[in-house]
């Protein structure tokens, strides 16, 4: 099992949660598990093809999955995948 | 204003008592002229004093103060030699002149300030004594701090408690970009605005807090929005940017405008019990977009007047910030170089994730275009860039 970091905007639909555990022998099957828990976080996520959004970093422990193997980055039990959106709040 | 007679000199010289000549200095009118030897100046000086030791006054006082008519007012140790000097430049011609009558000695014994051999007042000596005491401080890296300029995006959240902490660190110039006033829904976060100022600008809030806090600070009040326009011209005059931007497209003008003139960015943002720190470093580290290259869309970054933002949390990243300016100031330390820092309060941990160069990153990239001079106020159109993308309001 690994434990997926969720950020304050994606909480609302994973129950509330900032962390989530799934299982899956590399980061896109973790995240598979995660979207089929809570199918909300589906289409923040993935694009129609399946592939990351862009606009969502996600990585494996400390490192970016786009320096790894991307979704196909092998995870471990005990793992931490964090889910990483840009956030503009700042002087607001 | 008391005159006296030189006593050497058949010209009659003006003499003035410290406090005078420290008066007319404080009016800024007046051209300051240490006539003592290089040593003694180095020892200690008043501050804007010029240099001109007598053997070398026939020589230099003309291209030290070309104008004659101009108010001049000369110090010495004791008085005596900037007498003679007095009656010298009567004879070139200078019309206005002064001697400060006890010199410098006496000007210390009157409590008045001198830049002394550290390069700080006895009053900075005493403001930043727990400064200098540091190894990785110092009087130097007092001085570098007073001599730093510093521009805060943002009067707000973020940059409220950065303003505060870089302010009573005694930054030497802090530059303020907002074009928000003070609103009561505000001060729950914003530590440097205060109820009495609703309705002000918060530049000139952010000014009036400053001021009382620490005088050695030059605030300059950018009251507006930066944009394509004008962030190259108002970005030149500092050496560290400070974001903490509430939109997208300024986060992204800021990074294409930073890395254009190679300056670096300390970059924040907050929401809810969540905040992310990192400090971007032109080609030495990724920027802003090798780590974003587009922003979410609107319903993944609400701003903070929709979700609400934890007070203290805005407190504890822009000390963050804060101190990564003054590291960058100092040269000391490891700042969040190709590091993000996440803070989560509810939970209190941290996490410290790698950001790397993104090779194929359109802007520091190892194939993004050079920009050529001509270009370089040139922007894409970030609103466009970043429509439907949240955190604007």
């Amino acid at each position: 099992m690994a434990t997926v970091r969720i950020p304050p905007v994606l909480r609302p639909k994973t129950g509330g949660s900032p962390e989530v555990e799934a299982s899956g022998g590399n980061v896109g099957e973790v995240l598979r598990a995660l979207t089929d828990a809570h199918p909300e976080t589906s289409p923040q996520l993935f694009d129609a093809e399946g592939e990351l959004n862009r606009y969502v970093n996600v990585y494996l422990n400390d490192e970016d999955v786009r320096v790894l193997d991307g979704l196909g980055t092998a995870v471990k039990d005990g793992d931490t995948v964090v889910i990483l959106p840009a956030m503009a709040g700042g002087a607001c | 204003m008391a005159t006296g007679a030189g006593t050497e000199q058949t010209q009659v010289i003006e003499e003035i008592e410290p406090f005078e000549a420290a008066a007319e200095i404080e009016g800024g009118d007046a051209v300051l002229i240490d006539t003592r030897e290089p040593h003694e100046y180095q020892e200690a000086h008043l501050e804007g004093g010029k240099l001109v030791p007598p053997a070398m006054l026939a020589d230099q006082i003309e291209s030290v103060a070309p104008d004659k008519a101009a108010r001049t007012i000369l110090y010495c140790r004791s008085g005596n030699r900037s007498g003679k000097a007095a009656a010298q430049m009567q004879a070139m011609g200078y019309t206005n002149v002064a001697s400060v009558g006890g010199g410098i000695m006496l000007w210390q014994e009157q409590g008045l300030p001198v830049v002394s051999a550290s390069g700080m007042t006895a009053e900075q000596r005493e403001r930043y004594s727990r400064h200098t005491l540091l190894p990785e401080v110092g009087v130097d890296g007092q001085l570098r701090l007073l001599n730093a300029k510093v521009l805060l995006l943002g009067a707000g959240g973020l940059g409220a408690p950065t303003a505060l902490y870089l302010a009573a660190a005694g930054v030497g110039t802090i530059g303020l970009v907002d074009d928000d006033v003070v609103d009561a829904s505000n001060l729950q976060r914003q530590v440097i605005h205060n109820t009495e100022r609703i309705g002000m600008p918060k530049t000139t809030s952010a000014r009036i807090f400053i001021e009382q806090l620490n005088p050695d600070v030059n605030v300059i009040e950018h009251n507006g929005r930066l944009d394509a326009s004008n962030i190259l011209e108002v970005m030149s005059d500092y050496d560290i940017v400070v974001d903490g931007a509430d939109n997208f497209p300024t986060r992204y003008l800021l990074n294409d405008a930073s890395v254009r003139l190679r300056k670096p960015v300390v970059s924040a943002s907050i929401l809810g019990f969540d905040g992310q720190v990192s400090t971007f470093m032109p080609y030495e580290g990724p920027c802003y977009r090798c780590l974003y290259p587009t922003p979410p869309p609107a319903e993944l970054a609400p701003s903070c007047s929709e979700n609400g933002v934890l007070g203290v949390m805005a407190g504890t990243m822009g000390t963050l910030q804060a101190n990564e300016v003054i590291k960058l100031v100092l040269g000391k330390g490891s700042p969040l170089i190709g590091r993000l820092l996440l803070y989560e309060a509810l939970g209190t941990s941290f996490t410290e994730l790698k950001v790397r160069r993104d090779p194929n990153c359109p802007i520091c990239g190892d194939d993004a275009p050079e920009i050529p001079e001509s270009e370089m106020g040139q922007f894409p159109d970030y609103e466009l860039f970043c429509a439907g993308a949240g955190g604007d309001r």
